[in-house]
């Protein structure tokens, strides 16, 4: 069974990478290291934890590696097993603004906000200044799923907070119940056109990629790019950052990678003294911060920044479409 | 003409003299704009509004929340003073229970105007979620329009039997519509029991579900964390000021009324003093609300929510903010403390200044709030800093404002506006057919 083999593979890595499998969201540099997967005799029994948590024992030559491909499971309830974190260490951004460019090009964003916003933060006049990317926090007791009055926003097992763009009604009560300011409105017709052909829309449309199509009258933020995790993929944001600023991965396996290093979550919170944002609220965020201690320098950020731009327009000489 | 027939020319239903229908034609004409805006919106989407991501929510919603406060007025100026016995509510508690009406029909439709998709409304229903404030008020709305509309119409009945008796020869047709409505009414003792107690037992509904209805309002922004609507305070807050709103609106509308109708010797200063005094109450405790939720928090504010009181009290929203708390809110309170400024036209006056300010107050509430996000306003246009409704908004709203006031209108022009049935009983005219009446006791 599928699922028995992914958690498998979790125990492996919890026994110290007996085996070498690689996990889904290990990828990046750990990958390639499922292909040289292989068993040698037979004989020799695995214990292994089903997906129920029962111990098993099998015929080590019964294993197999397993190609990563969709991996069916309810939209709504999410990937079994999964609690998708991310870390992002403000100590290497400098806005370079890679990740939001990802994010814009990947969800087909046409608005004027952007989905992750790279914030220039300075606390008071005597603390320094610093950048800041903002993304959905994806909480685990989400405001927005609260307010929403036909679920059309919901909170799934490993984590997400998603939305239906079908069901939504567009009433809004998640953007003023949001604290983060993370939810954007697609207060007119999308047109995404020019980058959407309609055969992918209708063979992919799912909350699972967010953007895939843009419904108009309905709210849309970050996903967490569940399309990617099943695809064993990190999120654009994660890959596009060319200081490592984004680390991805599974709280349940304490372990995250920004697709260079692979790193234990609980260690790198303790060594960095990471936080959330705005804790106090209790709405327990699924992004944790590393402060910008030893950070690399500020001003090199300020050339990137645009106060008053988060999306980038195709024609530059096409003025504010909305203005009207 | 004996006094019977006198009490029907003068509170029947009369034709609209040239006045009424230039008005009736300025009502017209403002729905008419509004409906081409709406159309327009429902083609091109919210983006012809000035909301966008940070005020998410503009003049709909502030205008939604004065229309739910002044429905309020049934709550308090029937109802409670109905249960309290006070005779002196009786020319005013038609008026009232009209207003109430059109102002939670309204209150309905404009939600619906601010839904960016209108078209799944029935997902309200189909995936309802009980957590969601939405949902309370998707709940709330309809059953206190329901009660309200009881409460306007079965009193009505005797009145509209009344009608359609006096018309039965030189108005037929009228007579007929009126006999439609007026359910077979004809005084039975078993009619006249029933619609005793179904009148007291909506009395007693109309209360709490005002109550209710004010608080959930207040809930669907004290559910957020947004500052100036994260307070325990708000849904006290919200059913004072529609005390205010809703009693403010109510003797605007029975001094007009009055005026228009030449009902001098029906609506007397007397009862406008009165009123007078149940609207100085209303405003008093409204200021110290007002007190509550903008003074107290002043020593304990934290850096967002001393943003959001400066824009109010010093900053961008300074002007409308203290002409709406000064003109609209303590002037009132005070000059309503005495007497002549309790005089039918001082109090109209005052009233409509009450009003107005009742309206803005509500845009004060909803939109300076949304301005100040925990996370600076960075990466979007510099008008997304700024709000102010378009002309979309503009037109749609006067339109919701002037639907309510062509229900009101109407209404007035169709329904006797004070009960002819209990006059004529109370005065023992010989034509009641009211088992209390005074002639028939006498006759006993």
């Amino acid at each position: 069974m599928e699922e028995n083999n992914k958690d498998a593979r979790r125990k492996f890595l919890n026994n110290g990478w007996k085996l070498g499998l690689a996990s889904i969201l290990g990828a990046g540099a750990l990958a390639h290291l499922k292909d040289g997967f292989a068993f040698e005799g037979s004989g020799e029994s695995i214990e292994l934890m089903d997906a129920d948590g029962n111990i098993i024992e099998v015929d080590s030559t019964e294993l197999e590696a397993m190609a990563h491909h969709m991996v069916p499971h309810d939209v709504r309830k999410g990937i079994p097993g999964r609690k998708f974190v991310m870390v992002v260490d403000l100590a290497k951004c400098q806005n370079a603004l890679a990740c939001q460019r990802a994010c814009n090009k990947h969800h087909f964003v046409t608005g004027d906000n952007a989905w992750l916003k790279v914030y220039k933060m300075q606390e008071t006049e005597d603390t320094s200044p610093y950048w800041m990317p903002s993304l959905c926090m994806h909480c685990d007791k989400p405001a927005c799923v609260t307010v929403c009055p036909v679920d059309a926003t919901f909170k799934r097992e490993d984590g997400l907070v998603l939305i239906d763009n079908d069901r939504c009604v567009g009433c809004r009560f998640c953007m003023a119940a949001c604290p983060y300011s993370t939810r954007v409105f697609n207060w007119n017709d999308p047109k995404q056109e020019f980058e959407l052909s309609m055969d992918v829309v209708e063979q992919m449309h799912s909350p699972e990629h967010a953007g895939m199509p843009s419904v108009k009258g309905t709210v849309d933020k970050c996903d967490f790019c569940p399309h990617q995790a099943v695809k064993g993929e990190l999120p654009h944001c994660v890959t596009a950052c060319p200081n490592g600023v984004f680390y991805f991965g599974d709280k349940n396996e304490d372990t995250v990678t920004n697709g260079n290093e692979t790193v234990r979550l609980s260690e790198l919170l303790e060594k960095n003294a990471g936080y959330r944002l705005f804790e106090e609220m209790g709405t327990d965020p699924s992004v944790y911060y590393l402060p910008p201690k030893d950070r690399l320098p500020f001003e090199e950020g300020l050339d990137n920044y645009n106060e008053f731009e988060s999306v980038e327009k195709p024609d530059a000489t096409v003025e504010n479409p909305e203005a009207s | 003409m004996s006094r019977y027939e006198q009490l029907i020319k003068d509170l029947g239903p009369q034709k609209f003299n040239m006045r009424g229908k230039l008005w009736m034609g300025f009502l017209l004409l403002l729905i008419a704009a509004g409906v081409i805006a709406y159309i327009d919106q429902l083609i091109q989407g919210q983006v012809v509004t000035n909301m966008r991501d940070y005020v998410l929510w503009g003049v709909y919603i502030s205008n939604f929340v004065y229309f739910v406060a002044t429905s309020f007025v049934a709550a308090i100026a029937v109802a409670a003073l109905r249960l309290t016995n006070s005779e002196w509510r009786r020319p005013f508690v038609r008026v009232a229970e009209i207003v109430a009406v059109a102002c939670i029909i309204m209150a309905g439709i404009t939600i619906i105007i601010d839904m960016a998709r209108p078209d799944r409304m029935l997902n309200l229903f189909i995936h309802a979620r009980l957590q969601s404030p939405i949902t309370w008020d998707v709940i709330i709305i309809p059953t206190f329009m329901v009660v309200s509309i009881l409460l306007l119409y079965f009193p009505l009945l005797p009145d509209l039997a009344i009608l359609r008796d006096h018309y039965a020869k030189t108005k037929p047709r009228l007579s007929k519509i009126y006999g439609f409505f007026a359910l077979k009414w004809n005084w039975a003792a078993q009619q006249v029991k029933l619609q005793k107690r179904s009148v007291h037992l909506l009395a007693l509904m109309i209360i709490p579900l005002g109550l209710i209805l004010e608080s959930i309002d207040a809930y669907l922004f004290s559910t957020t964390y947004r500052v100036g609507w994260d307070s325990s305070n708000f849904a006290p807050y919200f059913i004072s000021g529609a005390m205010v709103a809703g009693l403010g609106a109510l003797i605007t509308v029975a001094y007009i009324i009055r005026r228009d109708k030449k009902l001098e010797s029906y609506i007397t200063d007397y009862h406008f003093d009165k009123f007078g005094k149940l609207f100085n109450l209303a405003l008093l405790i409204y200021v110290y609300f007002n007190i509550n939720e903008y003074v107290v928090p002043l020593f304990t504010s934290k850096k967002a929510e001393s943003e959001h009181l400066e824009t109010l009290l010093s900053g961008e929203y300074a002007l409308p903010f203290w002409l709406v708390s000064i003109a609209g809110l303590l002037l009132p309170a005070l000059l309503t403390l005495f007497k002549r400024f309790r005089k039918p036209r001082a109090l109209f006056y005052i009233a409509v200044v009450a009003v107005i300010g009742a309206w803005w107050k509500r845009y004060l509430i909803v939109t300076p709030t949304l301005l100040h996000p925990f996370l600076p306003i960075q990466g979007v246009p510099e008008s997304w800093r700024h709000y102010f409704p378009s002309l979309h908004e503009w037109l749609i709203t006067s339109a919701t404002l002037a639907m309510a006031l062509l229900i009101i209108t109407l209404l007035v022009r169709y329904v006797p506006i004070i009960s002819i049935d209990r006059l004529a009983a109370e005065e023992g005219l010989p034509e009641s057919k009211h088992p209390e009446s005074k002639h028939k006791e006498a006759a006993v």
